[in-house]
């Protein structure tokens, strides 16, 4: 067999920001606090405690479905799920087997459309520490996590490289953000991803990664272990399969052999939880709850607002940046302003949203508009000291290097507190050195 | 079956599945038990279960069961810490989890504990001017809880169970924690870990079991009632060996929060007392919705009952082989004093009673394996070295019928043949009110004589069963006194949610004969 494909497959967990926990009442925001300060019999695994579902999150959780154009399974079911390990009080972890909340739905990045096989929800586990204390090795628990609502969003093997699976985690954090049911921060691990890794479901093996915590870590992490395998796989081996984590300080990934004990997680319906019915009311109910996602509102930015693609994306990265936009769009069309050339201003510049208003950005491309004709001198001058700060650039351009140029651009942009035209700066450098 | 399913090495990897670390004498002794348990499951095989749905819950179609997204009270860091036995700066602590070690990790050092009554029915005095006596499974916070295991022993819970809870709101007072079979694995009472329950009626007896103590108290009269809980048959059990009357009710009508649990899709929480009409009303006072047990939210608990037809039936599988003549002959003359009561009896068919014990020892076992993996010694209690010899066999039995490659021939069959049996009990209670059946097949036998063989200790949950599997109410009264002068007890069943007629039915047969009177000489 000699079909190589790059595949890849995402498991996304995010917590959910309910103000409780998923089955008992004790606050679902966790970070930062003292250890075991947040628990109560459900969440600590007391004997004779019982889980009681968290309505907010079932409903979020749909929420969530609905967002990645899932179905949602009318009946839908809690089963446990068995291992042993110390963060797991109960020794099974309250999950969905056989029955998720959502199943078969899609999320489009611009290398093409990933399918979604299911999102289900699940309890997160307590935090573990390892340190020596009087020479002894011991593990420290802290249960204040436990039982935090976690939804376990699950990918088809439809990624082909770690530029679309780090797109792919963007997308899907731009549109859980814009539901608002989760922070999804990947440095707080409200939102956690794992990607089995192979070079086509042909090989019958596949590799799991865990600890990507930032997007860039995702995309290093594919690539690096996309390499290594086909390496074992061009000496005619098998890569084995297991998990491996993402091992920031060396660049790479490095097997995870101590969880390879013998799983078999035992899945059975859970007693304690009557089964969940959703009628087709309740979901169009939920349904209509969904705000505007990101894809949709690109779509508007590029079709009505004439905004590049490229633009269009980063700008419904969140929320606020959002709505930012559309205000300034909408103040730059009264003033005749391209709305494209305001969000290259966004985009490109970094712009604070949080302190400089809408209406003060467009008075500064007014102002600088007006200035491009009048100060032609005032950008001579600004060039010259660029050169004169970064003489060896200018003279690599000289040499035919012509990336060289764009550092100069910069630093006369810099100069001028952005309110050079890089265009006009451009024609003057050409001038000036060829 | 085939001979070869249980190697050793089989046996190896569910006991590290089930996080146990078992000795070579253990591994050789589970291998033959399960080896001898399995061969008896195979009876399953002979049902025709294609089509049959899977039966996991009994809760009348009850669905969508939540709470609000509201914050509640959480325990301080110092309560939550309190058991832990060894705590670093707010943590717990366990040994590295990247470090191998389990065997021999810890031996069990002996039991300091001490027998406080003579027929070991109390494990803990609690408050002397307490009024009831709880079965050891309920957590009383503040009040040491065992479940009749070493693992619990020394555990101070943190909170009240709702039981419990709603007892000392109506003013009864905890007096007593009482023995059981730990966990409550056992129909006799002779699996706790802190010794054999014994019978007032005759010391050298078994007490009947699980709650083997709380039968004890109540028929020797040191309370007038105690909580008990019954997955199969343990309050029906005792209560017929003690001479008491004991309620199993509707699976779902009093709250299992606080409740160590055994079998979650069958506990029972329920009470004993010396005659129907105490336990009717202690009942009414106890069985209510609670909104921390999801299972406890049907909504039939409140439908109004219909018409009574006055016909009783007799289910024919139950007076069969196996049965002790003396236990047959009182059952009997039991349906004698209802015909004389006005009540047509009935013989009935519950085809599928033979394969009841084989089913609910695949399910039960399948749901302890995974309600004693939170026994780990890290949060409470001691480590897994601590449990029993009954309670091994039971995860190990669990663990096995639910692993990869064989639930669809045991834990999913025992599921579908689960779903025939309260078929075939849907179909008796449209011709009668209820049923009328011996709790045991057999009166109290000696301490120590079933030891060894656990298949044969099983098969006395026969009768009991049907009414477990089907989360259905059955009443146990005394009905008579064998030769032995040991008591012998019969259960009034009947559909879910019809303890107020069972209670009826029972207090018309007290108010005709006097079992229920007799007390053991103290």
């Amino acid at each position: 067999m000699s079909n190589f494909v790059e595949t890849v497959g995402m498991e996304t967990h995010v917590e959910l920001r309910t103000r409780s926990k998923m089955f008992c009442g004790c606050p679902a925001d966790h970070f930062g606090k003292k250890p075991n300060t947040q628990t109560c019999p459900v969440c600590l695994g007391l004997p004779g405690a019982l889980p009681v579902p968290n309505k907010k999150a079932i409903e979020w959780s749909i929420l969530i479905g609905l967002a990645l154009n899932c179905k949602i399974n009318k009946l839908s079911k809690f089963d446990r799920k068995h291992y042993f390990y110390p963060d797991l009080p109960k020794g099974y972890q309250i999950s969905q087997y056989d029955e998720p909340i959502a199943i078969n739905g899609f999320l489009d990045t611009s290398f093409g459309r990933v399918g979604i096989e299911r999102v289900h929800i699940e309890e997160d586990t307590g935090k573990l520490q390892h340190k020596k204390i009087n020479g002894e090795n011991l593990t420290l628990v802290d249960f204040n996590r436990s039982g935090v609502p976690l939804i376990e969003i699950v990918t088809k093997p439809d990624i082909h490289s770690g530029v679309q699976a780090k797109e792919f985690g963007q997308k899907l954090q731009q549109v859980i953000r814009t539901l608002g049911v989760s922070d999804c921060d990947m440095e707080k691990g409200s939102m956690r991803l794992e990607a089995n890794i192979s070079w086509g479901l042909n090989w019958s093996y596949k590799v799991e990664v865990k600890n990507l915590n930032s997007f860039r870590f995702v995309d290093k992490a594919i690539e690096f272990e996309l390499k290594r395998q086909k390496q074992i796989l061009d000496k005619g081996e098998t890569p084995r399969q297991e998990t491996r984590g993402w091992s920031e300080g060396n660049n790479e990934t490095i097997s995870q052999r101590f969880k390879e004990t013998a799983s078999d997680y035992r899945y059975f319906p859970e007693p304690d939880i009557p089964p969940m019915e959703f009628s087709d009311d309740f979901i169009k109910k939920l349904k209509r709850k969904i705000p505007r996602l990101p894809d949709e509102i690109a779509k508007e930015f590029i079709e009505k607002y004439k905004v590049r693609k490229s633009y269009a994306q980063i700008l419904t990265g969140s929320k606020s940046l959002t709505e930012y936009a559309y205000i300034v769009f909408n103040l730059a069309l009264k003033k005749k302003i391209e709305p494209d050339r305001m969000a290259g201003i966004i985009v490109n510049q970094k712009v604070d949203i949080s302190k400089v208003p809408p209406e003060s950005l467009l008075k500064k491309i007014k102002i600088k508009e007006e200035g491009k004709v009048t100060e032609e001198s005032e950008l001579a001058i600004l060039v010259e000291k660029a050169i004169k700060e970064l003489p060896k650039a200018a003279d690599d351009y000289k040499k035919g290097k012509v990336n060289a140029i764009s550092v100069i651009i910069g630093k006369v942009m810099s100069l001028s507190k952005g309110h050079a035209d890089p265009i006009k700066v451009k024609e003057i450098l050409h001038k000036k050195l060829l | 079956m085939k001979k070869n399913i249980l190697t050793i090495d089989r046996i190896k990897h569910i006991a590290q599945l089930a996080n146990l670390s078992l000795d070579d004498k253990e591994l050789q002794t589970y291998t033959q038990q399960l080896a001898s348990v399995l061969n008896y499951m195979e009876i399953l095989q002979d049902v025709d279960t294609k089509n049959i749905t899977p039966t996991y819950q009994v809760l009348d179609g009850t669905t969508n069961v939540y709470r609000e997204d509201v914050v509640g009270k959480s325990f301080s860091q110092k309560e939550a810490i309190s058991q832990g036995k060894r705590i670093y700066e707010g943590f717990f602590t366990t040994r590295n989890v990247f470090e191998e070690a389990r065997i021999g990790e810890s031996t069990p050092v002996p039991s300091q504990r001490k027998v406080i009554d003579k027929y070991n029915a109390i494990l803990t005095k609690a408050d002397p001017k307490g009024v009831v006596g709880h079965k050891d499974l309920f957590m009383t916070k503040g009040i040491e809880t065992t479940a009749g295991s070493r693992v619990l022993e020394g555990y101070i819970p943190q909170y009240n169970s709702t039981v419990v809870a709603n007892f000392e709101k109506a003013g009864f007072k905890t007096k007593y924690k009482l023995n059981q079979d730990a966990w409550g694995h056992g129909s006799s009472g002779e699996n706790s870990d802190f010794g054999p329950t014994k019978n007032p009626w005759n010391i050298k007896k078994v007490a009947g079991g699980s709650s083997s103590g709380s039968a004890v108290v109540v028929a020797t009269g040191k309370v007038e009632l105690a909580t008990a809980t019954d997955t199969c048959g343990s309050i029906r059990m005792p209560s017929s060996f003690c001479g008491v009357c004991g309620i199993k009710p509707t699976y779902g009508a009093i709250s299992r929060y606080g409740v160590i649990a055994f079998a979650s899709s069958l506990d029972c929480p329920g009470i004993l007392a010396n005659s129907v009409n105490s336990l009717q009303k202690y009942f009414d006072l106890f069985s209510a919705k609670d909104s921390r047990d999801a299972t406890s939210q049907s909504e039939s608990r409140e439908k109004k009952k219909g018409q009574l037809k006055r016909v009783i039936g007799i289910p024919k599988e139950f007076l069969g082989d196996g049965i002790d003549s003396e236990v047959k002959k009182f059952f009997l003359e039991a349906t004698e004093i209802f015909k004389k009561a006005n009540y047509k009896v009935l013989d009935v068919s519950l085809p599928h009673t033979k394969y009841g014990i084989a089913a609910y020892y695949i399910l039960a076992p399948t749901e302890t394996a995974s309600n004693l993996a939170r026994y780990d010694g890290v949060r409470y209690g001691n480590d897994r070295n601590y449990f029993g010899p009954e309670a091994k066999r039971r995860i190990m039995l669990g663990t096995f019928v639910s692993s990869s490659g064989y639930t669809a021939r045991y834990y999913e069959k025992a599921a579908r043949v689960r779903t025939l049996i309260i078929r075939d009990l849907e179909k008796a209670y449209q011709k009668v009110d209820a049923i009328l059946a011996p709790v045991s097949p057999i009166p109290p036998f000696n301490i120590g004589q079933k030891a060894g063989d656990p298949l044969q200790l099983y098969l006395m949950d026969i009768y009991a069963a049907p009414a477990s599997l089907s989360g259905t109410p059955s009443l146990a009264i005394p009905c008579g006194f064998s030769k032995g002068k040991l008591p012998v007890g019969m259960q009034i069943m009947g559909p879910r949610w019809s303890e107020d007629m069972l209670f009826d039915i029972g207090k018309t047969y007290q108010d005709k004969t006097k079992w229920h009177e007799f007390r053991p000489e103290n």
